[in-house]
């Protein structure tokens, strides 16, 4: 790879030497080894909990390893928190953004180190300089004035890069930058890490997705269940070799799937309309019909209406016009409760809001659904034992993580586990129709090849399934047929098999498909 | 080397529960109390000795400090504590239980029936007045958006005033210039000292039917799906809709059972200590204590029956106080003070853990 030229393989910029932590008589880290280099991109690969955000953590401040040593640039440090961090060089760009979001780009990356006028007021002037200065100099082009409400989540996530290095990181940690962005912000992110690291910077990214290792990384780390596995120059090593290292037996890419004939028609929508929270229409004639043994995905671009589709089929929404049958009766502007009965279950795609009472334990989380339901309860008294034997069963069945979990909160478990919760409580339903909103969302590959089975099993069971997702990769392998939403209509049609990412992609952005 | 195990199992164990920082919170308290006493020129250490020898001095007093004294507290506390656990503040206990103090003196002077019908009756009709008085604020919150805690603090005025302006009617003012309502009838009273001489004057057995409501909310909290759901709603309002529960009619529950809850403390202390209602110069202050009640006993039932004993227990202790009773209004405030900021205490401790690196 020519992006080996910009590295400086003779200063190393982080070196972090057996890092153990002990969380109690946990060990999230035991005995991590990481050098970077200055100019180097570098991936931090593993699983769901295997450590990866512990030992950025440690680097960060936020955390003291139990033992272990920390070079910065050659020189041994002991960091004591993030302030110490920063003074050091190291910025952290976090997974969930931290900027104050009736304030302008400008504002919340100057906040806390603002430059001052005399009489203490703040030189917006200069301020705004600095960061254009900035952002020119990266290729992270941001309106600075624009308020972060109005922008996109890639646009914020590029607030949060140039306030980390308004505060002058040489060492940028990426904390799964990439869990909510488009496949286009995506690219430019990517593009955005070579600028910075063709400028000297050093870039530690934290992933499970392999795709980006290959795209951005010259180096990837290993860490599996808290032990360091290997180092590997990421060029020589395949996305096979990467997975099997992180997950320590070899995985399946390729869903199987057998083919088999769609059956009677289970939802049928035609011709809806409804507007956003802003009054806004955004679904403007829809039609959808998703049939019993089959998987319709529904490709499109973030906010083209998908969020409102989901919300109505599932009735946390009105419609304003049109009509939506399930299995031929009429479940048009319906409760959650009554499309439920009809058939409906869904993997919602804000496991925090919509799938889980985190306060609740796994097992009350199980069956949120089924409360009035016997066994779980008899004439309103609860059952705790059906309630307990239900969740061990699942939670077996599931492979969900921790064992022996069922009186934990869900709050406690894992972000890939947390959805193991709600697929399985969804699958168990088995109801006729299945709506997964970006079910695998966060997940590590492992994972994903669970989740990715249990969904062609439905399928196979010949249960229809809705598939709504922005990872076009999981829309082309998984569906039977694809839909393509554009401003809130269904603008094409394909089936899986014919499908392709450049002519979704056209269609996506509102191109017809027989354009070329 | 296994015994130190233990012993740290067990000081992790103590560290985690809320119980231990309750009792840290009282010690605290009372070390204040203690410094308020030597300002104020006492003897602390005689002073508490006084305060819980005469909690404790005869049957008489225990009946005081346990009975009459605790019993609306247990019931108001347990009205906060069940609104705390379905994710409503009911500020509102106070003017829940005017109310139901209202609709028992009406009943209990106007109606004329047996004691085995006139008691219950009395309590139906405070029962009923409570839901509506808590029923009514859920339905402006679900109809209209209005903020419960705002309405609450409102209607607590409305209930203070609708009272006044019952006792001064005609028909209910016992006349004579005086400014409270008339007696109740014999038949509508529960009070059991006739019986037990041992006991204080005005001891009722309203203690048991409070009894009876800490175990019934505690079964309905943990062990039904009426409390489930109540639950799932306080603690994530998106996810238990999604999940197809009827959030709307969930707040509408758990307010009208707030509210008999409230209301039946007003009903019990009308037909058990006052046989009547008398005109208000300010708020009682039942109900909030309740919000104090129910911190104290981390809004577990059992906790709050503790808590509403210990806090009636301090407020008889307190007025047969040789030092201004107010003392023991500064030994509670403390410690609900400590109990709010016992999650800060629960962070430093735990975060100290982290950073020792164990």
């Amino acid at each position: 790879m020519e992006e080996n030229g910009r590295i400086d393989m003779s200063r190393p910029t982080v070196e972090m030497k057996n890092i153990v932590k002990m969380f109690g008589s946990f060990k999230a880290n035991d005995g991590i080894n990481l050098t970077v280099h200055k100019g180097e991109i570098h991936a931090i690969l593993g699983e769901n909990g295997a450590g990866k955000s512990t030992l950025m953590n440690i680097l960060y401040g936020l955390y003291h390893p139990t033992s272990g040593q920390i070079f910065i640039n050659g020189k041994e440090v002991s960091i004591s928190g993030p302030n110490k961090a920063i003074e050091l060089g190291i910025g952290m760009v976090h997974q969930h953004f931290m900027l104050v979001q009736p304030f302008t780009v400008a504002e919340n990356i100057i906040l806390g180190m603002e430059p001052m006028l005399p009489g203490g007021r703040v030189n917006m002037k200069a301020a705004r300089a600095k960061v254009n200065e900035i952002s020119a100099r990266y290729g992270l082009e941001v309106n600075a004035d624009a308020k972060i409400e109005d922008i996109s989540v890639g646009m914020q996530q590029r607030a949060e890069i140039l306030k980390v290095l308004y505060r002058g990181a040489d060492i940028l940690i990426l904390d799964e930058p990439t869990a909510s962005l488009t496949p286009q912000e995506i690219e430019e992110l990517i593009e955005i890490m070579h600028n910075l690291a063709r400028e000297g910077k050093t870039v530690i990214l934290i992933t499970h997705k392999l795709k980006e290792i290959k795209a951005a990384a010259d180096y990837c780390t290993i860490i599996r269940q808290g032990k360091y596995i290997n180092t590997v120059r990421v060029a020589d090593t395949t996305e096979q070799q990467l997975a099997a290292m992180m997950v320590g037996r070899s995985v399946e890419f390729k869903v199987d799937k057998a083919a088999i004939e769609p059956g009677e028609v289970a939802l049928e929508v035609h011709d809806l309309h409804a507007k956003d929270y802003r009054n806004v229409e955004v679904l403007r004639g829809l039609d959808l019909t998703v049939r019993k043994g089959e998987i319709v995905g529904i490709a499109g671009i973030d906010g083209n209406g998908q969020t409102e589709l989901v919300e109505i089929l599932t009735g946390l929404k009105k419609a304003t016009h049109g009509a939506i049958t399930m299995n031929g009766h009429d479940a048009y502007n319906k409760t959650p409760r009554q499309l439920f009965d009809m058939g409906i279950s869904s993997i919602p795609a804000d496991r925090h809001k919509h799938g889980l009472v985190l306060d609740f334990s796994v097992e009350d989380n199980l069956i949120l659904q089924n409360a009035d339901e016997k066994p779980y309860s008899n004439h309103g008294a609860l059952n705790f034992k059906a309630i307990d034997e239900h969740a061990k069963e699942l939670i077996e069945k599931y492979d969900i993580r921790p064992r022996g979990c069922e009186h934990e909160p869900a709050g406690d478990l894992s972000g890939g586990n947390q959805q193991k919760v709600i697929i399985a409580r969804e699958v168990t339903n088995d109801k006729d129709l299945l709506i997964a909103v970006n079910p695998t969302r966060g997940l590590d590959v492992g994972a994903i090849e669970y989740v990715h089975k249990y969904i062609v099993d439905q399928r196979n069971k010949h249960k229809a399934v809705l598939l709504v997702s922005f990872e076009l990769d999981e829309v082309m392998s998984l569906s039977d047929r694809i839909d393509v939403i554009f401003e809130g209509k269904i603008v094409g049609s394909m089936s899986g098999s014919e499908a392709d990412e450049k002519k979704l992609g056209l269609m996506m952005a509102g191109g017809s498909a027989h354009e070329e | 080397m296994k015994n130190s195990i233990n012993t740290k199992r067990f000081i992790e164990k103590l560290q985690e529960s809320a119980f231990t920082y309750t009792l840290i919170s009282i010690i605290i308290g009372f070390i204040v109390g203690a410094i308020a006493l030597l300002i104020a020129g006492y003897n602390p250490i005689e002073s508490y000795g006084k305060l819980f020898g005469v909690i404790f001095r005869s049957s008489k007093n225990i009946s005081y400090s346990f009975i009459e004294y605790s019993v609306p507290y247990i019931l108001t506390g347990l009205s906060v504590a069940f609104a705390f656990k379905t994710g409503v503040f009911n500020i509102g206990a106070e003017g829940q239980y005017v109310m139901g103090s209202v609709a028992a003196m009406l009943v209990g002077a106007f109606v004329k029936a047996p004691a085995f019908i006139h008691i219950p009756l009395c309590i139906i009709a405070a029962l009923a007045a409570g839901a509506l008085w808590g029923g009514l604020v859920g339905f402006l919150k679900i109809r209209f958006g209005a903020h419960e805690v705002l309405c609450m603090i409102m209607f607590n005025w409305i209930a203070y005033y609708f009272s006044n302006f019952i006792v001064n009617l005609d028909w209910v003012n016992v006349g004579d210039g005086k400014t409270w309502s008339v007696p109740i009838a014999d038949t509508a009273k529960i009070t059991i000292s006739d019986w037990l001489p041992g006991l204080s004057p005005k001891a009722h057995f309203g203690v048991f039917i409070a009894l009876i409501c800490v175990v019934v909310i505690y079964y309905i909290i943990n062990r039904t799906t009426l409390g489930f759901k109540l639950k799932a709603v306080g603690f994530n309002r998106s996810a238990a809709e999604y999940a197809g529960i009827n959030a709307n009619g969930s707040v509408l529950t758990a307010l009208s059972i707030s509210g008999m809850l409230a209301s039946l403390a007003g009903a019990l202390q009308v037909m058990g200590v006052t046989y009547k209602v008398s005109q208000f110069a300010g708020q009682e202050g039942y109900g909030f204590q309740g919000i104090t009640v129910a911190l104290i006993g981390g809004t577990n039932p059992f906790g709050v029956l503790l808590g509403a004993e210990f806090f009636g227990a301090m407020k008889f202790g307190g007025t047969r106080f040789d030092a201004p009773s107010e003392i023991v209004d500064i030994i509670m405030g403390c410690i609900v003070l400590c109990i709010a900021i016992s999650s800060l205490l629960k962070m430093m401790i735990s975060s100290k853990k982290n950073k020792g690196g164990v």
